[in-house]
């Protein structure tokens, strides 16, 4: 039985693909949990920040007011405005999804790697894939024909697009260090060194930043802006559409959780606890990074949005660039 | 050490799982749970209750296109970091020497940009 774990480098056998096929099932059900009580707690947590209670209705502590909630738009109707792009309407959904699921495959959630592909380039792969579901969003506020979806979805692109590049650029200062796009390998290499966060300091303040223009999520949430934009790119979308918009933001949340963990804050290494509970740990702290911030910051405006990607963050980040390089060949 | 077989596998099952997730809910088990009462008024386009006025697709704000021109110089610029970033204890001063190069060349190119005011949203 053991050896079935070893699926990474041997033969492909039948037991090996049942064991793979498992493997997905467990982080797709793990993802999904997480996102729920993500949702959860993000309520919880900022109704305790702002002096409210948060949700307590449904089940004790309102623990389960996410099912109820998914339940709900589970049967909603499925509405598709008569002017949309019907076919580009019905895929645009998916198209955000399905790249925001694969890039979690790379992720060494554990130190044994059970669930995670020992992917060669998987820095590379998680960046492509993410960039993947920027045309999803911006298909979904074409298609629908709407004004304020058409705008959501140019601002929605526009950001993405901005921040991918100091977001890239930060991450190579990592790459720079440990010498691989293996995230198994950069996770061992702080393991045995130190966690990148200390000598990379610089670029995980870019990344934190890129990151959370990257989730679209406060201050830089100005795609969903509700007060200006309605919801931007999701507008026309009901039901369980929607909740696939939602999901995709709420599994990039907990897979950008993962990235800075395992890039900056050594993964599953840590002492006494086990290699999972220290992953989690660092991921939580992660996400509950971005509650707070929601919590306290007020909205940017669009104008201080695009320069600063091009004018702070890029210069910042290439810098960083420059100085990692010359220390690390040097030295 | 590369990627294997069971490697490229493993995505290739995420890809199928990460669909099958969508469809199954959308087509499988959605038309099972929800209504479907289809009313001229419902398929309307949203303009916040307003009877809505002409079309969405319209040409749009060039300022979108610039950002997307800088996106593509940059990004593409740093794709090629990353090789060198993997490699760079082989290839040592002399890769160094030539990326500093290259990211003088790429900070010209903001500066420009910059100067150009193409940087600025108004």
């Amino acid at each position: 039985m053991p050896a079935l774990w070893l699926w990474q480098h041997g033969p492909v056998t039948w037991p090996h693909v049942l064991v793979m096929i498992l493997g997905a099932i467990v982080t797709l059900a793990v993802t999904l949990g997480v996102v729920t009580y993500t949702i959860y707690a993000e309520r919880k947590v900022i109704g305790w920040m702002q002096g409210r209670i948060g949700p307590n209705r449904v089940g004790p502590f309102g623990l389960l007011q996410s099912f109820a909630d998914i339940f709900k738009l589970l049967i909603k109707e499925d509405i598709v405005p008569e002017k949309a792009d019907r076919s580009l309407f019905l895929l645009a959904p998916i198209i955000a999804f399905v790249p925001s699921f694969m890039t979690l495959a790379v992720i060494p959630f554990t130190m044994r790697h059970i669930f995670t592909a020992d992917f060669g380039v998987g820095l590379l792969y998680y960046l492509a894939l993410s960039a993947i579901t920027i045309h999803g969003v911006m298909l979904g506020g074409w298609a629908s024909n709407n004004k304020y979806a058409l705008i959501g979805g140019m601002r929605s692109a526009a950001q993405m697009l901005s921040y991918e590049v100091p977001l890239g650029m930060s991450l190579v200062g990592v790459a720079l260090m440990s010498g691989s796009l293996n995230l198994n390998h950069i996770v061992l290499a702080q393991s045995r060194t130190v966690w990148y966060v200390v000598p990379q300091i610089v670029g995980f303040c870019v990344f934190l930043v890129a990151a959370t223009a990257e989730l679209n999520r406060t201050p830089f949430d100005l795609p969903e802006a509700e007060s200006e934009l309605v919801a931007g790119y999701h507008v026309e979308y009901t039901g369980f559409r929607f909740a696939f918009f939602m999901l995709t933001e709420y599994v990039y949340v907990f897979a950008m959780g993962c990235l800075a963990a395992t890039l900056f804050l050594g993964g599953w290494s840590g002492p006494f606890l086990p290699g999972w509970l220290w992953f989690a740990i660092k991921v939580f702290a992660f996400i509950f990074f971005q509650f707070w911030l929601r919590a306290t910051m007020p909205r940017i405006r669009v104008d201080q949005l695009m320069s600063f990607s091009w004018k702070v963050l890029l210069p910042i980040a290439m810098l960083n660039l420059v100085g990692t390089a010359i220390v690390t060949t040097l030295w | 050490m590369g990627s294997t077989w069971s490697t490229d596998l493993y995505l290739f099952i995420f890809l199928l799982l990460g669909l099958l997730l969508p469809i199954g809910a959308l087509w499988g088990l959605g038309p099972l749970l929800r209504p479907s009462r289809p009313s001229k008024a419902k398929q309307t386009t949203y303009e916040s209750g307003a009877e809505p006025i002409g079309d969405a697709h319209v040409r749009y704000n060039v300022r979108y296109y610039l950002f997307a021109l800088l996106f593509v110089v940059f990004d593409v610029e740093t794709v090629f970091f990353y090789p060198w970033a993997v490699a760079n204890h082989i290839l040592g001063k002399f890769g160094l020497l030539e990326m500093v190069l290259f990211i003088v060349l790429l900070a010209i190119g903001l500066l420009y940009a910059w100067r150009k005011k193409v940087l600025e949203w108004n």
